[in-house]
């Protein structure tokens, strides 16, 4: 583990303070909400701190592996469906199985064949023909699935799951994608993969929108399974009830501050492992290795290192703890709702976390995490307080006080690039540096 | 007849529409190579300069039309375009002092610009959604249409019509003018050449005593010219709003990357190609092979490819194949 010094704990010890002092001002079930998103987004800074702070990998598509995430939370915690599984669910499943054999076939066919026109005629002719056979089977069975009942299924369902296996579930779907990513366009120029990442939680999000018999797209799967129990619940249990009488609190508040302390444990057990595990990591030869790598290609080659190999498994590995993390929001929403899902807030934030908190050091992620989260929810009624301060002298009709008021919301963008740009500027190794 | 007709389908769906957006993105895309080639970095907040400069022009053309001021048939959107321009330019050049400049002298890593482009974007991004809202905002004035399908009914005696909207005859003279202008700056004039050397060998044009500075101000100008023009042509063809310019950014730079990154002329191409396949793949083909097709046979299905929404699907399977097999691009870019 990090040494232990003053100066970080004092920063862990400040942020602390910040949600403390929410709580008061606010309320204990605002501060938990913000802090359970905050512990969610900690981990999602630190599987990007992994990619960029190891290895040195610009990956702008967390936003997809996190909506990943999502999708599998859906896919193992939902009672299946089983008039929709009858109208086409092996059809479907071997659709999908006709297009992967047939972008497999093409595969072979580039590695077996020799080079010239007449590969690249067959390798068109088998993708074509794969594509014609894919949706002959596909549709059909799409459309069957989505006719059951639409207004309440539509859609496959799950596996009737607990949720909780959903969390690596959707690390693995994540990995698979990050494993098709990096597969293209590591090894190539940084800006590569970049553009590449953008563009496959594009697809990601356009796949969880449009394939209604997926995740039912636009229309929500809403009402997930919890790994915790329900407010109404707790509030019928005779020993919740006369818990909350012994300390006099309101049995509808305690309720869900209890059910928020519960996600709360949950997701920090996830986190602390996972820096556990990284530290590990980061220590073992393997994070050397991974360090040397970062810090001279040239010259990690020299010593026999595979580094392209080396930088998609580790950008697997952050694209699956993002995954993890997607998961587990998913989770705490209880919903999946891919309207929701922007890259601003999702993939670049992140960023602004791991930059902001210290990039190759994973405390300095996680703080990052908490401190950017709870700026973002806290920008915006900060934000509307100032304008109304700026405006205060200003006629109560006037055009351009009512315009500075509304437009507080879109303060927080401002304030996040601003953070970011600064910090790069000023202190680009972040608040917690790496040793 | 029917083969005219069918071609006459095809036009309006997918030739004439496709040309249209392939000239937008094709300008997009210029203005990514060229701080590609002589910044060397991917500027990811290309898609909001573009809204940055879009908003400009739209409040400047508000304040032409309430002014009485318009261009008879044409959109007021083009008087105000110079304004956009200038004041995108502005914004552009001082980011680069506050922003960019630094870097430069530290000699940062590209991916240092990368990210300090991402700041960059969430705050031009907070500037556009401040002052103009997230909301759809039309400011296309002016004739509609060059010819409207009625009157090519009416000329041509066919059955299917064509139209060709004004704002898409406009995109087309509009960027054609900038390219030529463009091309004739890189290939004609000093500046234009230093740019040429600097983007090719930098050391060797320094020791030429070229000033970096200059061309770097020379470049922003430019792009802010490019990101303005194509932002206001997109908002004229289809409509302005803040977040669809930050997704155009995947087509844009699929644009740059397919024609090869710093090649001026690639990424022309490599926008119409992205432009075509991705109208292409997203168009149902039904009419067009009812038409060519005996009645009876006619296809029961819509024959489209994908549905629309996955565009970005399109831009991003070629852009896949193109790094798979030629990552230079099919013209030749910068280094791999």
């Amino acid at each position: 583990m990090t040494q232990i010094n003053t100066k970080n704990l004092m920063l862990f010890g400040l942020v602390a303070l910040l949600f403390i002092v929410t709580g008061f001002m606010q309320s204990w079930n605002t501060t938990l909400t913000i802090l359970n998103m905050g512990l969610i987004s900690a981990i999602m800074a630190l599987g990007v701190n992994m990619q960029w702070g190891y290895a040195g990998l610009f990956n702008v598509g967390i936003l997809g592996f996190t909506a990943l995430g999502g999708l599998a939370a859906v896919l193992v915690s939902m009672p299946p469906v089983p008039e929709a599984w009858a109208a086409g669910g092996p059809r479907i499943l071997l659709a999908l199985a006709a297009g992967a054999g047939s972008i497999v076939a093409a595969v072979m066919i580039y590695k077996k064949m020799p080079a010239g026109l007449l590969r690249v005629v067959v390798m068109l002719a088998v993708l074509i023909a794969g594509f014609m056979l894919y949706r002959a089977i596909f549709d059909p069975a799409r459309d069957a699935i989505e006719a059951v009942d639409p207004a309440l299924t539509g859609y496959l369902g799950g596996l009737g799951l607990p949720v909780i296996l959903a969390w690596p579930v959707g690390g693995l779907f994540a990995a698979g994608a990050a494993w098709i990513v990096g597969k293209t366009a590591l090894g190539l120029r940084s800006d590569y993969l970049a553009i590449a990442t953008l563009g496959i939680a594009e697809i990601i999000l356009a796949v969880l929108k449009n394939e209604d018999w997926l995740g039912r797209g636009v229309k929500n799967v809403t009402g997930l399974p919890r790994p915790v129990p329900y407010e109404v619940e707790l509030q019928a249990a005779d020993w919740f009830l006369s818990l909350t009488e012994r300390f006099g609190a309101d049995p509808v508040t305690a309720s869900s501050v209890v059910v928020k302390l519960s996600y709360a444990g949950l997701f920090a057990a996830v986190l602390l492992l996972l820096i556990w595990m990284s530290e590990m990591a980061l220590k073992s030869p393997w994070g050397r290795m991974m360090r040397a790598i970062r810090d001279n290609e040239v010259s990690s080659e020299a010593m026999g290192k595979d580094v392209t190999k080396r930088h998609l498994q580790i950008f697997i590995l952050g694209s699956a703890v993002c995954g993890v993390a997607g998961a587990m929001m998913t989770t705490l929403d209880g919903q999946l709702v891919p309207g929701t899902y922007n890259p601003l807030r999702f993939t670049f934030l992140i960023w602004v976390m791991v930059i902001v908190g210290g990039s190759g050091n994973n405390w300095g992620a996680v703080l990052g995490g908490f401190l950017i989260w709870w700026l973002w929810i806290m920008v915006e009624p900060i934000g509307l307080w100032m304008m109304q301060t700026i405006t205060m002298g200003m006629a109560e009709d006037s055009g351009l006080r009512q315009h500075l008021i509304d437009s507080a919301a879109h303060m927080r963008l401002l304030t996040m690039g601003l953070f970011l740009l600064l910090m790069l500027r000023f202190n680009p190794r972040g608040l917690i540096p790496e040793r | 007849m029917d083969f005219l007709n069918a071609i006459v389908v095809l036009a309006n769906f997918v030739i004439v529409p496709a040309t249209a957006y392939g000239a937008q993105l094709a300008l997009g895309a210029l203005g990514v190579t060229l701080i590609y080639g002589i910044l060397r970095f991917s500027n990811f907040a290309h898609g909001d300069t573009m809204a940055f400069g879009a908003m400009v022009t739209i409040l400047v053309t508000w304040a032409l039309q309430a002014a009485g001021i318009t261009l008879g048939p044409l959109p007021t959107a083009l008087l105000a375009l110079p304004i956009g321009i200038a004041a995108t330019a502005l914004l552009l050049i001082g980011t680069d002092k506050v922003v960019y400049k630094f870097y430069r002298q530290q000699k940062a890593k590209p991916v240092i610009y990368v990210i300090a482009s991402l700041g960059v974007m969430f705050i031009m991004n907070g500037l556009v959604r401040f002052i103009i809202g997230v909301d759809d905002q039309r400011f296309a004035d002016g004739e509609r249409f060059i010819i409207s399908a009625r009157t090519f009914r009416e000329m041509t005696g066919l059955d299917e019509g064509l139209a060709i909207r004004t704002s898409q005859g406009i995109t087309l003279v509009v960027a054609l003018i900038c390219v030529v202008a463009l091309f004739w700056f890189l290939g004609k004039t000093r500046t234009g050449k230093s740019m040429r050397a600097f983007s090719d060998n930098e050391d060797l044009a320094l020791l030429s005593g070229i000033n970096p500075e200059k061309v770097v101000l020379v470049t922003w100008i430019i792009v802010a010219a490019l990101a303005t023009t194509a932002g206001v042509l997109y908002g004229l063809d289809k409509s302005f709003k803040p977040f669809t310019y930050f997704q155009l950014l995947l087509p844009i730079f699929a644009s740059a990357i397919v024609g090869g990154l710093g090649n001026p002329l690639g990424a022309i191409a490599g926008g119409f190609l992205i432009a075509f396949s991705e109208i292409t793949v997203t168009y149902a083909f039904r009419r067009v092979v009812n038409h060519l097709l005996p009645e009876e046979w006619g296809p029961e299905g819509l024959l489209q490819l994908l549905s629309t929404d996955y565009k970005f699907a399109v831009s991003f399977a070629i852009l896949l194949i193109v790094l798979l097999f030629k990552p230079t691009g099919l013209f030749r870019g910068k280094s791999v």
